[in-house]
């Protein structure tokens, strides 16, 4: 029997800037074809782990890729495997167009080259409101549109594992939705693997199979999403429904 | 009126080869956020790499005097041009590579300094390598005099360099603006990290762009030589001075902008040497620089948003 490997498995994970301790020996899985929430606070240390699995820190213990460690190797040599990371912030060019902005989406994945066209068709047909903009500046786009351009890059990169770092941030509500309906969309149809960053802790464990609590630098909490979404800890701090509760109390 | 336009052109054949020499400023910075002060030395190297390479054909197939008149001699000069900027990529290339690249993760005033260091370096070595007293770069190219309807005359070496430069520029517009080579280096421009983020090889991009604005000093180096052919180890000081100055003075990291910079620094130093005193043809891009750091430290074409080194 073929025993299945996971896409990414994190073990004993510590990293630190300078004397501040930014995670604290964390250990992660992600199964093929699975959502992972990764949900906490702000400062919990959620971007420092995306961080770390693409190459971009020091860290203490180990990080394997479909088997693979991925110790030493550069960011772009991580890309080129498929482990692609949409940032915080999106990360998109403002400086270059909408389509050059897709177009560095290939950016050192050769098979990826050779599908840009279909694969910017795909993505267009997801976001049909990047079609007419297309030649405009990627920095006149509105936040919601900026997204839409970072998640289309990143699926024009034909991910392996996909990355997610708060996409949700700073977005109007009907825009999460459609965001979050689209990574579902991804995750079913493609088979992407997807770790999901999020402070929007109730839509994301809603959409993933697993998910990990991290408070300052420590797994607190992991388990089946649907079980953390029943969780009173999780309920309380995360879901905002303690607060509730105790106001309709009152 | 056609004086005005013989200066016109000289004008801008001399803006062409700054413009030349700011483009990689631009570059380099726009990547590095780095003023390569050894920028200038690069020009310096790419006379230095002309000159020996004619006296090495010389010397091989003899001197013959009658060939300098086109094409054969458009023809040897474009190839001594091609040979310097290979030999300028070259050196731009290890630079990067010993220089620049162990300091990517310091503070900017070390790479600043190292710029500074890897000038001198040039300058001094290029003393001891070639000699302090200036030597008188060959004719490899007669001057020919193209009479205009209106009196004006035509430098024929003054249109070599200027349709060079012109499609030197040409070049590069294409690749920074129609290849995925150019898109990198301009991701890179706006973030090194994002850019590294989604694939790009940011060590490879950022090499290649030395190498391409040495490429484009070396050239403007052998154009500047066949004009001024008095050339020295420390040639590259003034010119390299004022090519920044154009790419400030149109916006440093913005490719128009040190075109723009370079045209009107090119344009301007020939009309206050032809119209006033070629004695200030030197002292107007200092007075320039101070003009445009007081009142747009930004540059014409620059954002406003400027780095403090
Ligand atoms: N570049 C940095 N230098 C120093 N401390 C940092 C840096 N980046 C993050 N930190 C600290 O590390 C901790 C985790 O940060 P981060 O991973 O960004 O959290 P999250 O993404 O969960 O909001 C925070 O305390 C933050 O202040
Ligand atoms: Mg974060």
């Amino acid at each position: 029997m073929k025993v299945k490997v996971n896409k990414l498995t994190i073990k004993d994970l510590s990293v630190n800037y300078g004397n501040v301790d930014a995670l604290k020996s964390i250990d992660l899985q992600l199964p093929p074809s699975q959502i992972v929430a990764l949900i906490g606070a702000n400062g919990a240390g959620k971007t420092t782990t995306l961080k770390a699995v693409s190459g971009f820190l020091d860290f203490k213990g180990t990080i394997h890729h479909n088997g693979k460690n991925i110790r030493g190797k550069a960011p772009h040599e991580l890309v080129a495997n498929g482990l692609i990371h949409c940032p915080e912030g999106r990360g998109i060019f403002p400086n270059l167009t909408v389509y050059e902005n897709l177009q560095l989406g290939v950016s050192g994945r050769q098979e990826a080259l050779q599908c840009f066209k279909e694969n910017l068709d795909h993505a267009l047909e997801l976001f049909p409101r990047l079609k007419q903009r297309l030649q405009q500046m990627a920095g006149t786009l509105s936040g919601g549109e900026q997204q839409m351009l970072a998640l289309s890059r990143s699926l024009i990169a034909m991910p392996d594992v996909l990355l997610l770092d708060e996409p949700s941030l700073g977005l109007a509500p009907q825009i999460v939705k459609l965001i979050f309906e689209i990574i579902v969309k991804i995750n079913k149809e493609s088979k992407v693997s997807v770790l999901l960053v999020e402070q929007n802790a109730k839509q994301a464990l809603k959409i993933s199979d697993y998910a990990y609590v991290l408070e300052a630098g420590v797994v607190s909490l992991h388990g089946k999403a649907a079980h953390l979404l029943e969780d009173d800890r999780v309920r309380k701090i995360y879901l905002g429904e303690g607060e509730v509760t105790r106001t309709s109390r009152n | 009126m056609s004086e005005f336009i013989q200066h016109t052109i000289n004008g801008l054949s001399l803006g062409s080869i700054y413009a030349l020499v700011a483009l990689g400023y631009t570059m380099v910075f726009g990547v590095l956020q780095l003023i390569n002060f050894a920028h200038g030395d690069l020009f310096m190297m790419g006379a230095f790499i002309g000159f020996y390479f004619i006296r090495l054909i010389h010397f091989f197939f003899g001197h013959d005097s009658s060939s300098l008149s086109s094409p054969s001699g458009v023809l040897f000069s474009m190839t001594v041009i091609v040979v310097s900027m290979l030999g300028t990529a070259l050196l731009g290339m290890v630079m990067e590579r010993l220089a620049y690249r162990p300091l990517r993760k310091s503070p900017r005033i070390n790479l600043l300094i190292t710029a500074i260091g890897v000038s001198l370096f040039l300058e001094y070595g290029g003393q001891l390598l070639f000699g302090a007293s200036p030597e008188f770069f060959p004719t490899i190219l007669s001057k020919q005099a193209i009479a205009l309807p209106g009196g004006v005359i035509l430098d024929s070496t003054q249109v070599l360099i200027f349709s060079t430069a012109v499609v030197l520029m040409l070049l590069l517009h294409f690749l920074v603006f129609k290849t995925q080579f150019g898109r990198s280096m301009r991701a890179i421009s706006h973030s090194l990290e994002h850019a590294s983020l989604i694939g790009i090889n940011v060590n490879k991009v950022i090499m290649i762009t030395f190498m391409i604005s040495s490429a484009l000093a070396g050239a403007a180096g052998v154009m500047y030589s066949i004009s001024y052919p008095k050339i020295d180890p420390l040639m590259g000081l003034l010119p390299g001075l004022k090519a920044f100055v154009a790419a400030v003075l149109g916006g440093i990291g913005n490719i128009k902008g040190a075109l723009l910079g370079a045209t009107l620094l090119g344009l301007a130093e020939t009309y206050v040497a032809g119209y006033i005193s070629s004695s200030y043809r030197d002292a107007l891009a200092f007075l320039v620089l101070i003009v445009v750091l007081l009142l747009r430290p930004s540059g014409i074409l620059g954002s406003k948003k400027i780095e403090k080194v």
